[in-house]
């Protein structure tokens, strides 16, 4: 027979996660909160060495998509005090749409160079990478392919790989196009490019090189750093392989130069733990964390006078960097955004 | 199936009804309300979007996503639908050596999730995969300039992946309909000078197509929800539309308004369901001890039907589960931590929570239609099912519009009352996530109980009330012990659907929170299927429980001879 009694562990088991949850503090002595779009992997080293140096534990939840939208939803008691994003836009979208608040900082004016910061101080960029062409190194010739511009050409039908073209990267690099030639030429030099490809976008910036190794394509888009992330790849040697197979190529360098985005943070507006907030935003940016950036993860520290890897001095050299505003670019990538969908980039 | 009962439905209600009170009524209207609350939130958002891109949706990407999604449910729905009864029948009808061993063994592929087998394929069978190496080396060719080679990350290979996990959901219901099916219609057939493939073509099949329409309308839900898979794939259905138009596009109105075009599939979907269920109940009632009439296979026939059905097993189950379990073993040392224990606990705590909640209101439900079949109650319960056709994305908008909108009031109130914050009481907590999978797979749970509570005649009721139980104590006395094994079932397969969820789980998560289908996805997306190999198998692993269960339970609904 069935009897109450049998359901009492059932009972508890229901009650314990929700009691759980209800006890749970949103804030705690020492701590700060962050809601990340960065690969959690990629920002732990940075944040363990943050605990070590100040004793402030750091929360985590990273998503690649959905952040901005819950922590708009969450409104004033959101517990969450960081936003640390992998592209500008996302920054942008926050500053947009006021879940940020500005931050007064002599440490964060001194480290970070003002192209690379909101004069408000509503964001601020930790790391810049440049959007790059890998060609292969076989079936490319030196100089057949210089420009953004260039991957038009029907003389590549068949020979381009890039990842989806809603990918923040990909629409941070349109809306440049958008906001140097207009939208009517942005769109047919789209149009172009997506004629060109060798498959439908599918896969992230190293599945890219990793198919002109293959011999699926002959050029690919991807930012800088994954060449190093491919290159020192011990643990997967496979990836050594990508990376030796291609060219690298910074774009536009005889013009505007070439395309950056940057990784960023931002204070949200009502970060509970704002003091806390701040030092790890000063940390992010001081000379510790930047090297670490800068050795472990390849990018370009924003930090004047932080020494760049050798790997990236080795293979990338000095370049010549497209100097636009990024708010201005930003404010095209809706745009940039309808156009691939209008030219039917991912089909 | 049940066997008719010759009481008028009027009379059938007040009799079960008397002594009982509104409180059934208002019990399944809330549970109902609980569920469709995100269901209009996201209608709300779609009705008042902040900027209506509607027309730009419909000029250029929308007729891609629809006909992308209509050629993956064709193409899925009728792979499923082949491997499914052939398999079905084969096992049921046909006796051949291993026949025993594949009643169960075809339910297996069922335990692997969607994304899973996508993630073990592309690594078997793309470029640098070790199918295509051994191809080169044997050939001599260079490079994928030199031979040609089907792409499996494309329509074609998600309908492929699909299936070969999905059909499990045909072969059980068309078995279960084989098995149940009146022997005399057969013998009848036969005597009449049918072949055995025309007494199959012309009597079985019609027979079971009640059965098959619920499992093809459950393997389309599936297919159309799923957003991993495609995601992988780059197939652009109207899922992957929702996540671009609301998360890449920032337009969370455009967003919900597909996902009210994606409504009106489910409902058809559902419709179809119901029609299929509503069609089975005018059955005759089946001589279920009579044996069947089964058909010994020998020679090139039995070798046929053994590979008929050990295709689908060994390459729905058998060969992800290896590959999965190679990287497993190569990666113990890194995998097996602190932390991935602490992973699985979650996923556990979790989804065992989600799973009898979901039972108990299930209960509930279908309870209150049996108490009071009218059409308000019968409203509720249809209504308590869309949850189930929300992509996980969609439902955890409707969960955190409402949700922080409640937090949020209720902090404003109590400040300005006592001067105290309550802060976010329910946003960004585990309770989210588990109203998330509740409302998400309550559906589910009630489709189980609902159709063992069926079993359980109404002159139990009857008596029990008779005898002065209330409707209460005669749940508890007379039903539960009756319906035990339905509510495991539906228990276990909650259970299993939660430890898959995946988009749900990532947007609604609290601080620090990981489950194992978090932890595979964060690497597997990121094409590090090795580091992810534990989890996975991990989830497949507790997903064969169920398996094996059900198996049983279909079994046991006949007593066939044995041979």
């Amino acid at each position: 027979m069935f009897s109450f009694k049998k359901l009492k562990p059932l009972a508890a088991l229901i009650a314990l996660p929700v009691a759980a949850a209800v006890t749970t503090p949103a804030q705690a002595a020492e701590e700060v909160n962050i809601y990340s779009y960065r690969q959690a992997f990629l920002i732990e080293p940075m944040l363990d060495a943050f605990t070590q140096e100040t004793g402030i534990k750091t929360n985590v939840v990273f998503a690649k998509e959905g952040l901005l939208e819950r922590l708009e939803r969450e409104g004033r008691n959101s517990p969450a005090d960081l936003l640390l994003t992998s592209d500008f836009g996302k920054l942008w979208d926050a500053v947009n749409k006021d879940l940020t608040q500005p931050v007064e900082s002599d440490v964060l004016e001194q480290n970070i160079p003002a192209q690379y910061r909101d004069p408000d101080g509503k964001w601020f960029g930790l790391t810049s990478r440049a959007r790059i062409l890998y060609t292969s190194k076989e079936r490319v010739k030196e100089g057949e392919v210089s420009t953004y511009e260039d991957l038009a050409d029907p003389k590549w039908k068949g020979r381009i790989c890039t990842r989806s073209g809603k990918h923040n990267y990909n629409i941070a690099l349109f809306a440049s196009m958008i906001q140097h030639h207009g939208e009517e030429k942005a769109e047919a030099w789209l149009e172009g490019l997506k004629n060109n490809l060798a498959r439908k976008p599918q896969g992230n910036d190293r599945a890219q090189v990793k198919a002109v190794k293959e011999g699926v394509c002959d050029i690919a888009l991807g930012n800088s750093y994954y060449f190093g992330k491919m290159i020192t790849n011990a643990k997967n040697p496979e990836q050594i392989e990508w990376a030796q197979s291609v060219n690298l190529i910074f774009p536009n360098q005889a013009d505007r130069g070439t395309h950056m985005n940057i990784s960023g943070v931002a204070l949200t507006e009502h970060a509970p733990n704002k003091a806390n907030a701040i030092k790890l935003m000063e940390f992010l940016s001081g000379q510790l964390a930047q090297y670490m950036y800068a050795q472990e993860n390849f990018e370009f520290p924003v930090r004047p006078n932080t020494p760049r890897s050798n790997l990236i001095n080795k293979y990338m050299g000095e370049f010549k960097a497209d100097e636009v505003s990024l708010a201005e670019v930003a404010k095209h990538r809706e745009q940039a955004s309808k156009l691939v969908d209008k030219v039917g980039y991912n089909n | 199936m049940n066997a008719p009962v010759n009481v008028p439905p009027k009379q059938q209600r007040t009799l079960l009804r008397f002594g009982g009170s509104g409180g059934w009524t208002s019990a399944v209207t809330l549970v109902a309300l609980m569920v469709v609350l995100p269901v209009f939130a996201v209608f709300y958002l779609a009705l008042f979007p902040t900027e209506n891109i509607w027309a730009h949706l419909v000029d250029t990407v929308l007729p891609h996503y629809v006909t992308t999604t209509l050629k993956l449910m064709v193409g899925v729905g009728a792979g499923s639908v082949l491997l499914g009864v052939a398999t079905a029948w084969l096992v049921t009808m046909c006796r051949f050596p291993g026949q025993r061993w594949f009643e169960w063994a075809l339910l297996l592929p069922f335990a692997v999730p969607a994304y899973v087998v996508a993630y073990v394929y592309t690594d078997l069978l793309e470029y640098a995969g070790p199918v295509q190496e051994t191809l080169r080396a044997y050939f001599g060719w260079q490079t994928a300039r030199d031979y040609w080679f089907p792409e499996i990350r494309s329509l074609g290979g998600a309908i492929l992946m699909f299936t070969l996990v999905l059909y499990p959901y045909v072969y059980m219901l068309a078995r279960a309909a084989f098995l149940e099916q009146s022997m005399s219609i057969q013998a009848a057939s036969r005597t009449l000078g049918c072949t055995p493939w025309q007494s199959f073509l012309r009597v079985s099949l019609p027979m079971a197509r009640p059965a098959i329409a619920v499992g093809l309308s459950l393997v389309s839900m599936e297919t159309i929800n799923d957003f991993g898979t495609v995601d992988y794939f780059a197939v652009r259905s109207l899922t992957a539309g929702i996540y671009d138009t609301w998360l890449n596009m920032g337009n969370l109105g455009g967003a919900a308004q597909i996902a009210s075009l994606m409504l009106v599939f489910v409902v058809l979907l559902i419709t179809l369901e119901r029609l299929g269920r509503a069609r089975q109940r005018h059955f005759s009632a089946p001589d279920r001890f009579n044996t069947l009439l089964t058909f010994r296979l020998h020679g090139w026939r039995a070798a046929g039907a053994w590979l008929v059905c050990a295709l689908p097993l060994a390459a729905g189950f058998l060969v992800p589960v290896w590959v999965l379990g190679r990287y497993a073993w190569i990666n113990l040392a890194s995998s097996w931590t602190p932390e991935f224990a602490a992973i699985a606990r979650n996923s556990f705590v979790l989804s065992a929570t989600a799973a009898l909640i979901a039972c108990a209101l299930g209960l509930v439900l279908s309870y209150g239609k049996r108490l009071y079949p009218t059409r308000g109650v019968s409203l509720m319960g249809r209504l308590s099912s869309l949850g189930y056709a929300m992509p996980g994305a969609v439902l955890a908008i409707g969960v955190i519009v409402p949700f922080a909108a409640f937090d949020n009031s209720l902090d404003q109130l109590m400040d300005n009352l006592f001067g105290i914050s309550t802060g976010l009481l329910l946003s960004g907590t585990l309770f989210a996530v588990v109203f998330a999978y509740v409302v998400r797979f309550l559906a589910v749970a009630n489709g189980a109980v609902e159709s063992s509570l069926a079993k359980v005649t109404p002159t139990m009721d009857m008596a029990a009330r008779s005898l002065g139980y209330n409707s209460l104590q005669t749940l508890f006395h007379v039903h539960l012990p009756q319906i035990r094994g339905g509510l495991l079932t539906g228990a276990l397969i909650v259970f299993v659907d939660c430890m898959k969820e995946l988009p749900a789980t990532l947007i609604l998560r609290p601080f620090n929170f990981d489950t194992l289908a978090t932890h595979v996805y964060q690497y597997a997306s990121d094409e590090m299927l090795e580091a992810s190999a534990l989890g996975a198998l991990m989830i497949v692993a507790v997903g064969i429980i169920p398996v094996i269960v059900l198996s049983r339970s279909i079994a046991g609904s006949r007593r066939t001879e044995r041979g």
